[in-house]
């Protein structure tokens, strides 16, 4: 059954579906309308969970954590100055082995503070322990929350997972989303078993221990890394599963024109729909150029990537994020996942673009084309990451000064 | 209410808590923790804030019978909500069996439960969970070598309140836990004592028939901090309450009635009794100090309802 709702429903309408039984909270824009729909939705006896307000997030996750253990189907959701608020608990939350579910709808990092998306939140918690999985559209969003607790609570894995949508331009944007049948949703996710059975008196357990040998340490850490690790395989029987039943198919990347392509533009999230709308454009005018997307973050699938681009001429790599004094967060993990290729293309370059939201125009793909196609002489690479800005930006940021009192301002 | 602890006889035998952990010779702190354990029984779950207690359970070995769960700093209290709602949902689909249905106590130092827990703590308590909440307060950050915390009274030494010519300790009045607590209408609050076991265990009693917060704050003596030898500790705890400086008391619902009044002995007795407020005394005696001190006491139970 199609219907058209926005992304924040199609989070609360999976996890309707996957019979989430308790919900800790907390509100924060853009991610609030998830919530609201949740908890109307237990109120009107629909859902068979609970719902409840925290003082933070950074007590709602520790509350999401301990629920998981216990043994409940745990599923919380954040933004931003939020997920950075809670991030001592994504810490732990994975060094418990607890499999929640927590959607990050992503929104920008103060200060400045701004409403509209880019990565820096998500990407912060990318050495938490926490799975990522990125979607492109409304409907990535629901199926990737069902997959993600089937991922989640695989014995292989046991990770907590974030599902990572952007902010406005999925949260709020209304698309036609294919519902699946609840009947089908549950024999595609069965009943949540912890692994050690429930929490109770019979079965008494030390959680969270303090271990103070450095061996013990290094061995709980590995095993986290491990875990992570395997979910790339599980991922790929998940999807398999996933498609027989409902159709869809998902991979750890998803390429766009890729096979013939030369140049290659490498992006994650809702603006790849922008730049598959710009592929397009630039394939009509006889330009060789695809995209690839990718949408597992954590772990990071550095082998298929290294296949998708083995060959290319050049690759750019978009950066919705920015790691202030390096550059783009994702291009040091893509080229290093290329250097040992023998097919690794001749140049890789670092673009950082749609920060706070920030569209990205044609111009700008044009721009990263012509980089791309003149960067093999020395003199031309750049070796800081390009950002992307338009003289239309630069125009309507001077138009602010101004009114700032900043007087006139001239740019370098 | 009849009680089954009527003298110190009547203290289970059954220990939950077993010896054997990393936690200093005679604190206060773990002496009040086995003993609350004894009164609660097996089937309790104990969620630690960061503290000196979550040095008991270290990998691979744990002092508890019963579950264990470390946290964080700053919100034990609000895990404890997750453990408890996550039991009530699994009791209600019978995927736990009702008798098998866990008491949840948190445990956290006066650093976090005043600091920075107290706004997850504040959360708890406005929600009604059902909970014990244990403080053992050792009036600074005992963990972490004896910093000064928002619990530490007037005058005390600490390690960032080191005593000078012109500083006398700690300048600052010890945070109210008990009232704070009160504002919020729980339906038991107590301050308790080492030295006072009885009144302890028919306080945790006293407070089982409630369901919605049961909370309580621990007179906890450390020897190291507060600079006593290790078999002091139940004396000067003695000496807090019959000085005043420890009211032993409750409210239930609200309604606040004191379970020790007799006759006060001067503080400086108690102040004598520990290196951090040696200051007080040497080289030369601070009387206007410990005027002031013995002078809030005094004041505080001068508005006692006799
Ligand atoms: S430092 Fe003090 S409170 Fe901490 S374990 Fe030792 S005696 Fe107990």
């Amino acid at each position: 059954m199609k219907q058209l709702i926005t992304g924040n429903a199609a989070v609360a309408t999976a996890v309707k579906l996957c019979n989430v039984e308790y919900i800790p909270a907390y509100p924060i824009t853009p991610q609030t309308e998830i919530i609201e729909l949740l908890s109307r939705w237990i109120n009107e006896e629909k859902m068979d969970a609970k719902f409840v307000t925290y003082d933070s997030e950074h007590s709602m996750i520790s509350a999401a954590g301990a629920a998981s253990l216990v043994g409940a189907r745990t599923f919380t959701a954040s933004s931003s100055q939020g997920l950075l608020y809670a991030f001592e608990m994504l810490y732990n939350v994975s060094g418990w082995r607890a499999p929640i579910v927590l959607a990050n709808v992503s929104r920008a990092v103060a200060s400045p503070i701004t409403l509209e998306p880019d990565h820096n939140d998500v990407l912060a918690a990318r050495d938490s322990g926490f799975l990522q999985i990125h979607a492109e559209t409304c409907q990535e969003v629901l199926d990737s929350v069902i997959m993600a607790y089937k991922i989640s609570e695989d014995n292989r894995v046991r990770l907590p997972v974030i599902v990572n949508l952007d902010g406005f331009y999925l949260s709020y944007t209304r698309e036609p989303v294919d519902i699946p049948a609840q009947e089908l949703v549950s024999q595609f996710l069965p009943e949540y078993k912890p692994v050690f059975g429930y929490l109770d008196g019979q079965n008494p357990i030390s959680m969270g221990v303090t271990v103070l040998s450095s061996n013990a340490y290094s061995y709980f850490k590995y095993q986290l890394h491990l875990a992570s690790l395997n979910a790339l395989n599980v991922h790929e029987e998940i999807s398999q599963q996933f498609e027989k039943l409902f159709g869809r198919k998902y991979g750890l990347v998803d390429e766009y024109m890729l096979d013939d392509a030369d140049y290659v533009i490498v992006m994650t999230n809702s603006f790849a729909t922008m730049g598959k709308a710009a592929i397009n454009r630039l394939r009509g005018e006889g330009k060789k150029v695809g995209l690839l997307r990718i949408r597992m973050i954590r772990p990071f699938p550095k082998k298929i990537i290294a296949e998708k681009l083995a060959g290319k001429k050049a690759v750019g790599v978009i950066d919705q994020n920015i790691s202030v004094g390096s550059g783009g967060i994702l291009y040091p993990e893509i080229t290093s996942a290329l250097y040992h290729s023998n097919e690794r293309p001749k140049s890789i370059i670092s673009f950082i673009g749609g920060l706070g939201g920030k569209k990205i125009s044609i111009s700008e793909f044009r721009h990263i084309l012509s980089t791309l196609e003149t960067s093999f002489h020395v003199d031309k690479f750049p070796v800081q990451s390009v950002m992307l800005f338009t003289e239309d930006d630069w125009g309507s940021v001077k138009e602010m000064l101004k009114i700032a009192g900043k007087g006139e301002v001239s740019g370098n | 209410m009849e009680t089954r602890f009527r003298t110190l006889k009547d203290i289970p035998l059954e220990e939950e808590l077993v010896p054997g952990t990393m936690i200093c010779a005679g604190c206060g702190g773990a002496l009040l923790v086995r003993i609350f354990e004894k009164v609660l029984g097996s089937n309790v779950i104990t969620v630690n804030a960061a503290g000196c207690m979550t040095m008991l359970s270290v990998f691979p070995f744990t002092p508890f019978k019963s579950s264990w769960f470390y946290v964080a700093m700053a919100s034990a209290p609000a895990a404890a909500q997750g453990v408890r709602d996550a039991l009530d949902i699994l009791i209600k689909k019978n995927k736990i069996d009702s008798k098998d249905n866990l008491k949840v106590l948190v445990l956290t130092g006066d650093g976090a439960a005043s600091g920075i827990g107290l706004q997850s703590t504040s959360a708890a308590i406005q929600r009604g969970l059902d909970f014990y909440y244990l403080v053992y307060d050792n009036e600074a950050f005992s963990n972490t070598g004896f910093q000064a915390s928002e619990s530490s009274p007037f005058a005390s030494a600490t390690k960032t309140t080191s005593p000078t010519e012109t500083h006398e300790g700690v300048m600052s009045q010890k945070k109210d836990l008990f009232e704070i607590w009160r504002a919020h209408k729980p339906p038991y609050v107590a301050t308790i004592s080492p030295a006072f076991i009885k009144d302890m265990m028919q306080k945790i009693e006293r407070s089982s028939q409630f369901k919605g917060p049961k909370l309580f704050i621990a007179n906890s003596p450390c020897p190291p901090g507060w600079g006593i030898e290790s078999d002091q500790v139940i004396r000067v705890a003695n000496l807090a309450v019959e000085t005043g400086i420890w009211p032993l008391k409750e409210a239930i619902n609200g309604e606040v009635r004191h379970t020790w009044m007799q006759k006060r002995r001067p503080v400086e007795e108690y102040l004598k009794t520990q290196e951090r407020f040696e200051h007080l005394f040497k080289p030369t005696r601070n009387d206007e100090i410990i005027n002031q001190l013995q002078k809030r006491v005094d004041d505080y139970w001068s508005s006692v309802k006799k």
